[in-house]
């Protein structure tokens, strides 16, 4: 069996600079967005009163959501112990603690009280999920990087399967936590559900998968490496059956939701729009359910479609924009519908929207900072493969797995 | 012994009752045995007293705002002309049973839930409840998080969306931070009761009853013996400290 060589690049070319560029002025908007909100406050969002989390709580949200998700490709190396992924475990613990980092940042710069950071890591109130939530970040950063260091370290090598042990139950965890903040919620129809944890799970399966293939993908294909047929139709098939488990999900969470008759206008909110919930419910119809994950399907398992990197791309590029909708669909959706406080009753008037569909529009700040936290994510994992050696010199079909036979 | 602690630091935010830590923790019988109407600022709350709100919907006016006004006037809580961020601690709600027909109209704002849902989810624990049942926000602890705002059922939390101007000094304001009804904490504890009681009343309405839900003898506690209040959501349990007549 040939070795296999993890290998820093040389991170000089125009091209790379360039992209370094291009991210960082995409963080420098982000940074001047959260300026913006802080010095003139929140009214300048589209956030308000009925609507609290607004965009950068679906980037922020997905973006964690996707970081634990990340970390797929190294757990099956060393949790599973399949040889075939432990090339291509690095660089995916380095993509999960770099979506992490941008998350939080976006998490972060909405708060009211940013500079209160420290106040956030130094009182917890452990009856509460969110303060669970920071320490389970935390834990994160500490498992992930021990992890890494594991992998990257030869001296070390023989505790990576214990440290990837730690890592693989730390991010089921980590995600249970994330989608019990909604979970959680007994106030909202929308949430209050502990399905929504293992569903939060099963998508950073799938986002997380999708936004490795493509850094996978991109970063070989641009400093001239060798990528196999082998790789690219084995993700391929993982992502297929993550997509598929995530809709599976879905369709239950609504059936449960649908047999419960006080969660039927609800249902009616986001599956058919009445109240005003027209929005949301095109962006569960066209943007979460068709492009994705019936096109994504589609792409993935198309007959002949195997080795094809362009549907594979579009594929995943779906599955993104897909998580997205749902995010929005979900913590948007979730708050715009009017909280049932008198049951049989009609609001005939009130000053502070009783009973009313909240209205949510984005503004180009929250626009921004979302996409900064994406930048922060993609830097560091420009930064890291220059740095660190984490990209396999090649794999091609015969270094990437000896048993390849050629069609 | 941990929520002792939190809660005394949490006294800072009330200054006046700052001194209290030491009475607690040196004599709390002798101090106990002395509570009358108005608490001595030097004491600590205790958990003798749950103040709570009655408030009866049929002899609440129809297009009357008083409560809403004093309570926005006695805690320097302004209006900058865009309802959808103002903060909004108390509001008025027109209400029509569908099967009957008949409309009523009543105040919203903190129900000063026993397990109040915004105290449990708050990472800081910045929101809090008083010994006596008043749930409030240290705005010195708040991190503007929101979690608050979308675990309270009741939407009674407004996050301030702007610079605040023109603060009251015992009702500390802050942009970026979470807020709601005080129950006028700063009234309550001189032994006086909420703005908006008090509105209520001098409209001769007489639709808001404020009193110690535990002391038998107050007129909240006769109120309620006599003809029962209602909790709204009672689905969820949360044993309000306000509850509603004629609903």
């Amino acid at each position: 069996m040939k070795t296999i060589r993890l290998k820093e690049i040389e991170g000089n070319s125009l091209g790379y600079l360039g992209l370094l560029a291009l991210l960082g002025a995409f963080i420098l908007a982000a940074l001047g967005s959260s300026y913006y909100m802080e010095h003139n406050g929140h009214w300048v969002t589209g956030m308000n009163n009925q609507i609290v989390w607004g965009l950068p709580h679906v980037f922020a949200v997905f973006l964690i959501v996707a970081a634990s998700g990340a970390l797929n490709v190294a757990s099956i190396s060393s949790v599973f112990d399949k040889k075939f992924y432990k090339p291509l475990a690095p660089l995916s613990a380095v993509l999960s603690l770099a979506l992490l980092i941008g998350g939080l940042m976006v998490l972060v710069l909405d708060l009211g009280r940013p500079d209160r950071l420290i106040i956030a890591m130094t009182y917890y109130n452990f009856k509460s999920i969110f303060a669970w939530n920071m320490i389970l970040y935390n834990g994160f950063f500490l498992f992930t990087g021990v992890y890494l260091w594991f992998m990257l370290d030869r001296t070390m090598k023989g505790y990576t399967k214990y440290a990837g042990f730690a890592a693989f139950i730390w991010r089921l965890i980590l995600t249970t936590g994330t989608g019990a903040i909604f979970g959680f919620i007994v106030a909202r129809t929308g949430y209050n559900m502990a399905m929504l944890a293992p569903m939060f799970i099963i998508m950073s399966f799938s986002f997380g998968l999708a936004i490795y293939i493509l850094v996978l993908m991109a970063s070989f294909k641009w400093t001239d490496r060798a990528l196999g047929d082998v790789v690219i139709i084995r993700l391929r098939k993982l992502l297929g059956v993550f997509v598929a488990a995530v809709l599976y999900f879905v369709v239950v969470y609504h059936l449960t939701n649908l047999y419960m008759t006080n969660h039927h206008d609800y249902e009616a909110f986001i599956l058919l729009g009445t109240q005003g919930g027209e929005s949301y419910s095109r962006m569960f119809w066209i943007g979460q359910i068709i492009l994705g994950s019936l096109v994504p399907l589609a792409l993935i398992f198309a007959p002949g479609a195997g080795k094809c990197r362009m549907t594979l791309t579009a594929a995943c590029v779906l599955v993104i924009l897909g998580g997205l909708a749902q995010m929005y669909v979900l913590i948007i959706g979730g708050q715009a519908f009017p909280l049932e406080m008198f049951p049989g009753m009609e609001v005939l008037e009130s000053t502070f929207f009783d009973g009313a569909t909240a209205q949510y529009a984005p503004t180009l700040p929250e626009v921004l900072l979302g996409l900064g936290g994406v930048a922060v994510a993609m830097i560091i994992m420009a930064l890291s493969i220059k740095v660190l050696g984490l990209l396999p010199e090649s794999l091609d079909d015969t270094t990437a797995d000896p048993h390849h036979k050629a069609d | 012994m941990k929520e002792m602690t939190v809660n005394f630091s949490r006294r800072h935010f009330f200054e006046k009752s700052a001194t209290a830590v030491a009475g607690l923790s040196i004599a709390p019988g002798v101090f106990l045995s002395q509570v009358a109407q108005a608490k001595p600022a030097d004491q600590a709350v205790t958990i003798e007293k749950r103040w709570g709100m009655l408030i009866d919907a049929a002899k609440c006016a129809t297009g009357c705002n008083d409560c809403v006004t004093a309570c926005h006037e006695e805690n320097g809580v302004t209006s900058h002309g865009r309802p959808e961020t103002d903060a909004q601690w108390i509001r008025k709600v027109k209400l029509r049973d569908k099967a009957t027909n008949h409309v009523i109209s009543l105040p919203m704002m903190c129900q000063h839930c026993e397990t109040a849902p915004c105290v449990y989810v708050c990472p800081t624990g910045a929101s809090f409840k008083r010994a006596d049942g008043i749930v409030l926000v240290d705005k010195h602890i708040c991190i503007g998080c929101r979690y608050c705002m979308m675990a309270c059922p009741y939407k009674a939390r407004s996050f301030v969306h702007e610079t605040v101007t023109d603060q009251v000094e015992y009702s500390p304001r802050g942009k970026g931070t979470v807020e709601s009804c005080t129950l006028c904490v700063h009234r309550v504890d001189e032994g006086g009761t909420p703005a908006c009681v008090e509105a209520c009343n001098k409209a001769e309405h007489g639709a808001m009853i404020f009193g110690d839900l535990k002391d038998p003898n107050s007129a909240i506690s006769i109120e309620l013996e006599k003809h029962g209040g209602k909790q709204i959501r009672a689905d969820l349990k949360l044993n309000t400290g306000v509850r509603y007549q004629g609903i």
